[in-house]
Parts: structure tokens; sequence; C-alpha cells
């Protein structure tokens, strides 16, 4: 034993006090850990939307047949998008409102194209948790607002689909759309 | 651990004999739930859930792998290939029905098992890592059983994936990247179908193998009882086989009877008929509720409808949901009395009972439509849950003055123990 400890320390003992062998552990393992988030990231990664998925990219739709006070459904992206013809009084219901009272503030002007203020274009996806609301078909309920009604939870929607009750933190998304003629190009 | 009178095993056939020197597995069962385990002798009936909700384990595991078999994993033949199970596999409508009801029923005999601890401190020093182990199991529980709904593919499946998945997409910053990811695309879709139907076979056999730690570590303070009083001495206790072998068996009869009352004459009583509709991810059912067994917590996650400060309605509701179980992990904790039995504490008993009021409720407002006037009385309902363990259990623990408790286990048996007049007597 006297004999082992009289080799070891000056013989791997270096200027600033670190052996080989913490030099030699700390490389060993930060290899092992770099070998290990390097095989970890593949396993996460994959459960991300893949590539045909995320190649659903756009969507294009005809609207020469929506008469102001109709609403159609459209799909994008495998989820419903409401584009609604909006009539002259539910255009000034929405304005009538003070947007500095909203939860999540905009006006009708800015969730419309220049020149198309009564086309309202928006995801039929419930900022709350994801459901479709009510009010795009025939007959459906409104809510008290006029717009839109998510069943689940209970949150309503106004005439520019901005959250006005209920759990539902931000008025329905507006996607990137672009319109031609009667066309409207979604994404 | 074992008690030092408890019985050791002693193989008498030469083959055991040659077993149990290479491989002391039989060892290990008897030990733990056979003549080698001492169990407290004055055990009630709600002592026998925890052997139940094995049993209901076991009924899960046995049919979800045979309905593996018969059933695929594809948004294109999910919902038929459970229509083929129902109508065309032999037998393949009671084993659907047989799992599914299972489901309700595990929880069901999982909640009694919890309401046991509750009522009895079962959670207390030194019996806490079984309580914890026993919320992890009931967390993956809740998983298991959301991923396992979702897999028939019909409306209700599509919409609690929606709904469920949407409750991460709430989380600020990373939420939607998140939500995403969970799902593998923007909606529910193949990706989510096929990882759910992975994860679903797979946690199951991760619940049983935290139900191998969680008796694990039952096995080291031995088992609690109705008094709270820890086991004396040897008049305090009896082997688990045959006495409780026998008791847990009648009740397994009894469960069956139930069970069975479900499967074969109203199989559908606590399914949702919307749900035999082909999932359609344009039309969200109108009133869309989850199982049963969510109510309770459905209900606290609806409660917040206002934004506060720099949280949002919807992230509030999430975090005060999932608070709502976390909270059990703290109330070993919370808990500062040293008497167990709720027996024995008069003022402890009366909140537990409106706490068991509160979550009746809570349940009743969780299946009701979004609308007034529940949705203020889940929100009464939901500060005074919260209130239970936070401020009420905490101040009724250190001012309570608790019944005086028995001597042994034993004398609140008997009515009188050898031992305790000997300590009189000294």
């Amino acid at each position: 034993m006297a004999q082992d400890a009289s080799i070891d320390t000056p013989a791997v003992t270096d200027g600033e006090g670190v052996r080989r062998r913490d030099f030699i552990n700390i490389a060993a393992v930060s290899a092992a850990g770099a070998g290990a988030v390097a095989i970890v990231y593949p396993l996460i990664s994959q459960m991300a939307p893949s590539a045909d998925v995320l190649a659903e990219s756009s969507t294009e739709v005809d609207i020469a047949a929506v008469q102001p006070g109709q609403a159609i459904k459209a799909v994008f992206r495998k989820q419903p998008v409401f584009i609604r013809n909006l009539t002259p009084a539910e255009i000034e219901a929405a304005n009538k409102v003070d947007v500095s009272t909203l939860r999540d503030p905009q006006t009708l002007k800015e969730r419309t194209k220049e020149g198309h203020e009564n086309l309202l274009i928006t995801m039929g996806v419930c900022t709350h948790l994801g459901c479709v609301p009510q009010g795009a078909g025939v007959g459906e309920v409104k809510g008290e607002f006029g717009g839109y009604f998510c069943p689940c939870h209970g949150s309503h929607y106004d005439t520019a689909a901005r959250i006005r009750k209920g759990p539902a933190p931000k008025n329905l998304h507006v996607p990137e759309y672009e319109i031609a003629g009667t066309v409207v190009k979604i994404g | 651990m074992s008690f030092p009178w408890a019985n050791e095993y002693k193989p008498s056939h030469p083959l055991m004999v040659w077993f149990d020197q290479r491989l002391p597995l039989p060892r290990l069962v008897y030990n733990a739930v056979g003549g080698g385990y001492e169990v407290p002798r004055n055990l009630n009936y709600f002592w026998n859930f925890g052997f139940l909700a094995g049993f209901c384990l076991v009924i899960q595991i046995v049919t979800g792998v045979i309905l593996a078999m018969h059933y695929g994993g594809d948004t294109s033949v999910a919902f038929n290939s459970t229509e083929h199970i129902m109508r065309d596999v032999n037998w393949g409508w009671m084993l659907r029905y047989g799992h599914a009801n299972g489901a309700a029923a595990f929880f069901a005999v999982v909640y009694l098992h919890i309401f046991r601890g509750f009522y009895y401190g079962s959670y207390k020093a030194p019996r806490e890592m079984i309580w914890l182990l026993g919320v992890v199991i009931f967390l993956l529980m809740m998983a298991t059983a959301f991923m396992g709904y979702v897999l028939p593919w019909g409306q209700m499946s599509y919409w609690a994936a929606q709904v469920i998945t949407g409750l991460f997409g709430s989380i600020p910053l990373v939420g939607d990247p998140l939500k995403e990811w969970l799902l593998g695309g923007f909606a529910p879709g193949n990706a989510t179908l096929n990882r759910f139907f992975s994860l679903h076979f797979l946690l199951p056999f991760v619940i049983l193998g935290v139900v191998i730690l969680h008796i694990w570590a039952l096995h080291i303070p031995g088992s609690s009882n109705p008094t709270g009083v820890e086991v004396k001495s040897e008049s305090d206790t009896v082997p688990f086989y045959p006495y409780y072998v026998g008791k847990d068996g009648w009740t397994i009869g009894l469960f069956m009877l139930i069970y069975s009352a479900f499967l074969f004459f109203m199989p559908n009583a606590l399914g949702h008929p919307d749900n035999y509709i082909p999932a359609n991810p344009m039309q969200t059912p109108a009133h869309i509720v989850p199982e049963w067994y969510f109510w309770p917590f459905y209900a606290i996650l609806r409660s917040f409808t206002q934004n506060f400060l720099i949280f949002d309605a919807k992230l509030l509701g999430v975090l005060a949901m999932f608070a709502a179980i976390l909270v059990w992990f703290f109330l070993p904790w919370l808990d500062r009395s040293p008497v167990r039995s709720a027996t024995y504490r008069p003022l402890y008993r009366k909140f537990f009972w409106v706490l068991v009021i509160d979550v009746l409720i809570l349940g009743y407002l969780g299946g009701a439509p979004a609308e007034q006037p529940y949705v203020l009385i889940s929100q009464l309902a939901t500060i005074y849950y919260f209130l239970h363990f936070l401020v009420i259990v905490p101040i009724v623990s250190s001012i309570e003055r608790p019944d005086p408790l028995p001597f042994s286990i034993t004398e609140s048996v008997l009515g009188s123990d050898g031992a305790a007049k000997l300590e009189a007597q000294g």
C-alpha cells in the first residue's frame, strides 16, 4: 500500500493539481453525455409534425356564392376555417365596441383586408381548448354577441369573432390569406 | 419488514426447496401476499379496495392485450376496426365492453381506495411513500384512460384529444409548439392516434411497476388500520393468508356482480352515444364532457372564466386542474396531526365530509353544461376544495383536540388487552 501511494502522488499530478485520471473521467463522461444528447434529440424530434403533415400548407376557396349574412366552413391544415360575409348591421355592431374594453383588443379593420371589411376570415378553432365554435352553419347558436359560440366551455365571440365572454383568452385567430377576385387563398 | 412473530416460508416439497434456494420467488410471494404477511386484525371493508384495484388492473391488461390483436391504430381503420370487434370478432363485444366498463370500475375502486386514505390518514408517517406512489399511479391511470378513450376515433374520442392537448397549448411561449409536438400535427390526426395507441399499451405496464413499488413500500411499515394505532403485539395481527385472502376473495365476488351488471345489462350506461359517430374535425358535439371519473377535475378547469394579472383564464384553469391532484402530494405535510384516523378527530371528520360533498358537487357540475348557475357554483366549490387542503387541514391539525385513542388494536377489538393491563399496573 505504501509503495502504491509513493508512486501515485508525484507521477500523475500536473502543476495545477488536476490529475490525469480526473481529466480522463471528465472527458469520458462529457463524451458519453454528448452522445446521449445526440441520441435523445431524434427520439424527441420524431414526434413533431412530419413532412407530409407540414406539406398541407394552403387552401383555395371560391367565395362568390357567400351572400351577406352567410358563412361557410373551409378546411385548412385539417382544421375548420370560417369565412363570413358580414351584413352592414354586423359591421356596425363590431365597430361600435370600445376596443379598450376588450380582452384581446383589435378592431374589425385590423382583422380584415383593406377594401374587404365585410369579409371576416378566421380559424374555426376556439382559442380556449380548440373546439369548433357554432355560428357559421345555418341555424347554429351565435352566442350573446351575435358571432360565434363555443359549446364546450361557453365562450362567446362577437361579429368580428372577438372574445367577449367565457374562458377563451384570444380572438378567433385570423390566418394568413390573400384575396384574388372571388378566390381566397389561405396559408 | 415483517413482525418477529410472522410465519416463515418453509417449503415442504423437495422441488420447492430446490427452487427457493436458487430463486426465492415463492418466498417473496409468501411474504408479500401469503401467510408470511402479518396484517392488523381489525381492518374493515375499506381495506379491500387495494386488492380490488389490482384485480381491475389485471382485467384491463388481459382484455386490452386481446383487443389490441383486433384493433388498427390508424385513422382510416380505427373506427371500423372497433366496430369490427363489436360485430364480427368472437366475443369481441364482451371484451370491448369489459375493457370500457373495466376502466370505469377501476376508477370507482381507486376513488374508494383514496377515500379510505383520506379518512383514516393512511398518508401519514411512516407511510408517506406509499401515498406518493399512489398519487403517481392515479396520474398514470388518468393519462392511460384518456389515451384509451381516443382510440375508437369517434366524435368524443377526437374532441377529447383536441381539448386535452389544447390544455398544453395554454402554456406561455412554448404552448403551441408543445401542442404540435404532442399531436404530431396541427390537429389530432394519424400521428396522434398512432402514438396514443403505443403509449396506451405501454402505460399499464408502467402502472404495474409502480404498483409493485407501492406494495413494497407498504410492506416496510405494514398496513395501517381503522384505529390508526400501530401494531404492538402478536395479538394485534393475523396472517394475510388465509384471513384477508378470503375476505378479498369475497369482495371480488361482490365486485364481479356489479361489474357484470354493467357489462351485460347496461354496457353503454356510462358512455356517450356521440362516440358511435366517426370522428369529424369540422363539427364539435353540442355537449362535450369527459367520462364521469374526470368530472370533478373538469369542473375545476372550467371554473376559471376571467383573466387574473398576467395569467389568462385558460392557463389558470389548466394550472388549477393539475394543482387539484398535485396538492395531494403535499398532504402528508399539510396535515400535521399525529392522530391518523378521522374516527378520533372530531373536527377534521366534519371538514372531511364537507370535502366529500364538495367533490361530489364538482363531479355533478363537471358533467353539466357550461352555463349559469353551474359556472358560479363550480367556482365556489373550487375555492372550497383548495381552501380545504391549504388552509383548513393545517389549521385543524394544530388546534384540534383529538378523542382518546385505544391502547392497542386488540383493545379496540376485544374491549381489553392483557398488555394494556400490564402497562396500567406498571
